[in-house]
């Protein structure tokens, strides 16, 4: 057996409403890790399964199914519809892809879950941010050029109605 | 932009830790009225560090190689909140090459040795090299590539030996092997491990000492002349993790002793050492002679006891070296006084194998008083996260001598009171009043000894 995009679909809407921040499944060697913090960019991927605990327990025998990571970060609804988009990482900020260019976003502008709403720089490592979710973006809280911190809200978006 | 030849004031400290560390750290900033950032993980937003500190970074999510060991964020936070220096603590990045080699790159100042000492000490094997070349004595082993190697060396050497990962220390990545028949296996898991834990799989063997005490010397170096701060023994160990640290070391001849301290600052001396550190010796009891463990090139899990016979701030005397300072004393000034003992408290239940005791805590009282001391970034309500060391506080005692610290420490251990996570107060209770202990100068295998020991650790 297997998840359904679908299933996923309903864990991610689960895992939203709920009140914590990340989702841990194991199902018949199938693992699905989901974390809410931070926007469309996961984090740098290291192969696959979060593992529970660091301890480098012996390697199992191969599952028949390889385990199949589903990394997706998930923007946070706020109470009044909005759904926040917040940095993957520690860095500097930046809402153009180069200095002097029209920014990725503006107010009032509409993303769709793929577009780039901005580049977070770590250390001269451009990692571009994903919206992560559909709808108008009603409101930019960092500056440009400023440093922000893993986690911090960048923007915020009226997502479509579902 | 390193500070050869000049200084260079430190005027905001990224402290790049957590825990009781970064609060210790924070305070001695607090005092040289130094400002502080912490970098603290998604899991520590709201511990005690990140009240005390100036202002607090998020660095990345719980997990340590996203946040508290990411070079990258590290160092893009101390650029990014104007920091002229990181502290890097103990454990995570503290000896960490790359970091402080970046550092310097970046024109920050890492509070610590030079890259390439770290990197030096680092290397097991360039360490026992060094040590060799500084005249000071090394457990009798090698390099190994292979299990015939190892088959042959070991019949040099004798058995019970230790196979060691290059990369290793702080008693991570060692395997006991007993006999030939055990050599092939313990060889290929010993690589497995060393090659996991710290991506390089090369190992050596050592000859196990059956008897050994830990001993080690506080040195401090401004890169041009290193003194010693007294020794302590941290003998009292689990799985090769410290329990209970003391300075002096007691039962230790007075030439024996002197021989220690000598041996480790020349160690120190050769490599030109600029800042704190530690120079660990196994102390062979049968033989009545020492043996160079390893040097651990950052402040110790259990500098207080050293501060408490000194008087010595060690953190501040970092800062002070890592600012291009000259040592501000000479080894005839530093004295020694009384005697100290620290116990670790840890968030783990000894009545169930030591298991980690991760949670919130709902009560947490502390004694305070006259030669007690206690390092801790607990409080009640606080969250003792899963994903970190389980080690909660440290308490440390000290009195005119070591019956009096003991004494005292018990006390001190009796007013702890902490609920919510279990905890080994009971545990070092229990060695307190032991006569093993109490006698003083116990090996290694002591704690292992008592444990296995019927009852020996009762309701306290």
């Amino acid at each position: 057996m297997g998840l359904t995009a679908r299933d996923v679909e309903e864990i991610l809407r689960y895992l939203d409403a709920s009140p914590f921040d990340e989702l841990h499944l194991e199902i018949d060697g199938l693992s699905l890790h989901v974390s809410r913090s931070g926007a469309g960019t996961a984090p740098a991927a290291d192969g696959g399964v979060a593992p529970a605990a660091p301890a480098p327990a012996p390697a199992a025998p191969a599952a028949t199914s390889p385990p199949a990571s589903v990394s997706r970060a998930v923007p946070a609804a706020t109470g009044a519809g909005l759904v926040e988009i917040r940095s993957a990482f520690l860095g500097t900020f930046y809402r153009a892809p180069k200095p002097g260019e029209a920014p990725f976003t503006d107010i009032g502008q509409r993303v769709e879950p793929d577009s780039v709403v901005g580049i977070v720089e770590v250390m001269k490592l451009m990692n571009s941010l994903r919206a992560g979710v559909a709808g108008e973006v009603v409101e930019i809280c960092a500056d440009n050029g400023e440093l922000v911190e893993y986690g911090q809200v960048l923007f915020r978006v009226r997502a479509d109605e579902a | 932009m390193s500070a050869e030849g000049g200084t260079r004031r430190i005027g905001r400290v990224l402290v790049a830790n957590r825990g009781e560390i970064a609060v210790r750290i924070i305070r001695t900033c607090r005092e040289l009225g130094v400002e502080t950032v912490l970098a603290a993980s998604e899991a520590d937003r709201d511990a005690m560090a990140a009240r005390l500190a100036d202002r607090t970074v998020c660095i990345g999510p719980a997990r340590p190689e996203l946040s508290y060991l990411s070079i990258p964020a590290i160092v893009t936070a101390a650029v990014g909140t104007g920091c002229d220096a990181i502290h890097p603590g103990y454990g995570f990045l503290a000896e960490n090459a790359e970091l402080a080699r970046t550092c310097e790159q970046e024109g920050i100042i890492f509070i610590g040795p030079t890259a390439e000492q770290i990197a030096r000490v680092g290397d097991k094997l360039e360490a026992r090299a060094a040590a060799l070349a500084a005249e000071v004595p090394v457990t009798p082993g090698g390099r190994v590539e292979n299990a015939e190697e190892a088959l042959a060396l070991a019949g040099e050497l004798g058995y019970p030996l230790l196979v060691k990962a290059v990369g290793g220390g702080g008693g991570r990545g060692m395997k006991r092997v007993d006999d030939a028949d055990a050599m092939r296996e313990m060889l290929a898991l010993a690589t497995a491990e060393a090659q996991t834990a710290f991506g390089d799989g090369r190992v050596y063997l050592e000859r196990y000492v059956t008897n050994g005490r830990h001993v080690e010397v506080q040195v401090l170096g401004d890169g041009e002349r290193v003194i010693h701060l007294g020794d302590r023994d941290c003998s009292v160990q689990r799985r090769y993790q410290k329990l209970i640290e003391e300075a002096p070391a007691p039962a230790i001849a007075p030439a024996l002793r002197a021989a220690l301290r000598a041996a480790a600052v020349r160690f120190a001396g050769h490599l030109g050492y600029r800042g704190l550190g530690t120079v660990e010796f196994l102390l062979d009891c049968e033989r009545d002679t020492f043996y160079f463990l390893e040097m651990n090139a950052r402040i110790q899990v259990e500098h207080p006891v050293t501060e408490m016979v000194t008087g010595i701030d060690l953190v501040a005397q970092q800062i002070a070296v890592a600012e291009g300072r000259p040592l501000p004393f000479g080894q005839d000034d530093i004295r020694l006084d009384g005697h100290a003992i620290e116990c670790r408290l840890n968030a783990e239940d000894p009545a169930h194998d030591f298991r980690p005791s991760p949670g919130r805590v709902s009560r947490a009282e502390f004694p305070a008083g006259a030669g007690l001391r206690i390092d801790t970034h607990i409080e009640a309500g606080a969250m003792v996260p899963p994903f970190y060391d389980s080690m909660i506080a440290k308490v440390i005692a000290h009195g005119h001598d070591r019956d009096a610290a003991i004494a005292a420490l018990g006390e001190a251990l009796r007013a702890c009171h902490i609920d919510g996570v279990a905890t080994n107060r009971d545990l070092h209770l229990a060695v307190l009043a032991d006569a093993g202990f109490r006698r003083g100068g116990v090996d290694t295998g002591y704690l292992g000894r008592f444990l296995a020991a019927p009852a020996a650790v009762g309701g306290g």
